[in-house]
């Protein structure tokens, strides 16, 4: 028999059933983040909105658009990637993968390359959604889209870890609610971290999704609380340690094989 | 003999807890047969499948699928093996169609295949293909995991309790499934704790307890070297003892008294039965019939079981 290097039908097969899985709940995939979004727009850009300065030249409406992305993009991601490998654990069909003749790189390769793809389009959605209610403009769109991508893909990763490590539902939903929705409303997802009096801004500097959301303000308005080029690395850096964690898993089995 | 399809060297399993599920397993599949796991719930045979297939990591030795090494070649290894679990898990929200597709692609296959239909048909599965799987029964549910299995054309089938729980249409079903993939070719492990199961399918039976591999024979030399016998003669008196005089034979009493049995072995060249009836005759014991039975692997497992537990 002839096998190839990379299981290509493998990796489609797991990415397929993932994207299936969205299809199936398209309303809820859909529906929320618009409405979500709306209601942000109705309460921050709107009704506070009206009576907040403009932010570094930008509208305050207009402002919070990346913002508003990143803290769904990083939630999305987690909880796509996350459920996408607890199910399995789950409900037991965690067999069929584990005694597959698919590697833990293809494994990640359908799981997270699924989980990014639902959080980029979702991402795309809420932009498209906040241009029925603000003017945007996005100076750098290259660069806007790799920030998108490469975000997602990051948190897909962390996403896929907190998956495998976690022995129930409610763990499951610790991280994203506990750790990432703070962090992201600290992160200045609605205000620039300019704007907060020290130490708070200090403070700031050292919640990293500070970096993710002013790198993509950055790709947007052209200006962000920091260098782009130290949002690209702390963004790549988290990346790479997802990566070797998941090696490490892989490696030694941990909580996917007794 | 030929190479064998599925080699076991010295493989053994103790978990973190400290727990010894297998004690070192040497097992040889020869390619094509029927081969039976036998053993009680907890004696260590999904265990051993499981470590076979993948799912767990075995503490020591070495599995060579078709000669490739089942750690190292893994790739290789797995893409001949089809697992059937104990546990119905399987994807509940999947049609049937979608979940064996999937399969197929996760063992490197294109979906797009005539052999799947052929598979689903086999398993009259192809008129609910489009079902979700929560609608169907559990005896249909089963058969899913089967088509699963048997959806990237595996050399080597292991069937986990393929009857656990499943009514008796659908055991027969199963048993002539099990034939039918035979004669095409395929090598069938699986594991049971119904004898009946055992004796009904397998070429081969290796009977585990406790993480030990007991003993691996030929079921018919199986039954020969342990195959005892029973002759039951039914008493026109109830008896409440046995006579003394009958205690050169290995009798007991049955049924509240009413009938006598003799165990004996069948290989022997002196079975003593026509020495017991001319006893019984001279005692003035009357009899009504008699009946021999051959004893069941069910009672060479107890003994076994027994002895060397």
């Amino acid at each position: 028999m002839n096998i190839p290097l990379m299981n290509w039908h493998g990796i489609w097969a797991i990415y397929r059933f993932e994207m299936a899985r969205a299809l199936r709940t398209l309303w809820q995939s859909l529906v929320t983040p618009v409405l979500t979004t709306s209601l942000y727009f109705i309460v921050f850009g709107g009704a506070i909105g009206s009576r907040m300065q403009q932010v570094g030249g930008v509208g305050y409406g207009s402002f919070i658009v990346p913002g508003l992305i990143m803290l769904s993009l990083l939630t999305q991601s987690i909880s796509n990637a996350s459920i996408g490998i607890y199910f399995p654990k789950f409900t037991g069909t965690i067999y069929e993968l584990l005694s597959a003749p698919v590697s833990a790189m293809e494994m990640v390769i359908g799981y997270v390359g699924a989980a990014t793809t639902k959080s980029v389009i979702l991402g795309l959605i809420i932009l498209a959604t906040a241009s029925f209610f603000v003017d945007l403009r996005i100076e750098h769109p290259l660069a806007m889209i790799a920030f998108l991508v490469l975000t997602a893909v990051a948190f897909s990763l962390f996403g896929f870890i907190i998956g495998v490590w976690a022995n129930g539902f409610e763990q499951l939903n610790f991280v994203p609610a506990l750790l990432i929705t703070p962090l992201t409303f600290l992160g200045g997802a609605f205000y620039s971290i300019d704007m907060l009096p020290e130490p708070w801004r200090t403070v700031s500097l050292f919640n990293p999704v500070v970096y993710l959301i002013s790198g993509f303000r950055w790709s947007f308005f052209g200006q962000g609380d920091v260098a782009v080029g130290i949002s690209l690395a702390v963004t790549a850096g988290f990346l790479a340690a997802c990566l070797i964690v998941i090696a490490l898993i892989f490696k030694t089995g941990w909580r996917m094989k007794n | 003999m030929t190479e064998p399809i599925l080699s076991v060297a010295g493989v053994t399993k103790t978990y973190k807890s400290g727990t010894t599920a297998l004690h070192p397993v040497d097992l040889d599949i020869r390619k094509g047969e029927i081969f039976a796991l036998l053993g009680p719930n907890g004696a260590g045979k999904t265990t051993l499948i499981s470590i076979i297939c993948g799912i767990v990591t075995p503490t020591a030795g070495t599995i060579k699928v078709a000669g490739f090494d089942a750690i190292r070649d893994y790739k290789q290894a797995r893409s001949r093996i089809g697992l059937v679990p104990q546990e119905l898990n399987v994807d509940m929200f999947e049609t049937v169609l979608a979940t064996v597709t999937f399969s197929r692609r996760l063992f490197g296959r294109s979906g797009h295949s005539a052999y799947i239909e052929q598979v689903l048909r086999d398993l009259s599965l192809w008129d609910k293909r489009h079902a979700k799987i929560m609608e169907l029964s559990g005896g249909m549910k089963r058969r899913v995991l089967i088509a699963k299995a048997l959806s990237h054309e595996p050399e080597i089938l292991f069937l986990d309790e393929p009857t656990a729980g499943v009514d008796v249409a659908l055991r027969r079903d199963m048993w002539k499934l099990v034939h039918r993939l035979r004669e095409g070719g395929t090598t069938i492990i699986l594991t049971t704790h119904y004898i009946e199961e055992a004796e009904e399918m397998a070429d081969r039976v290796g009977v585990i307890n406790k993480g030990k591999l007991l003993l691996v024979d030929d079921k018919a030399a199986l039954m020969k070297q342990l195959g005892k016998r029973e002759l039951d003669v039914s008493l026109q008196d109830p008896m409440t003892a046995i006579p003394a005089e009958l205690a050169d034979w290995d009798v007991s009493l049955q049924d509240d008294g009413k009938r006598l049995r003799y165990v004996f072995d069948a290989q022997a060249d002196h079975t003593g039965i026509p020495s017991l009836l001319r006893k019984l005759a001279e005692l003035g014991i009357g009899f009504k019939d008699l009946e021999t039975s051959k004893s069941s692997l069910e009672d060479i497992f107890v003994d076994l079981v027994g002895e060397r537990a």
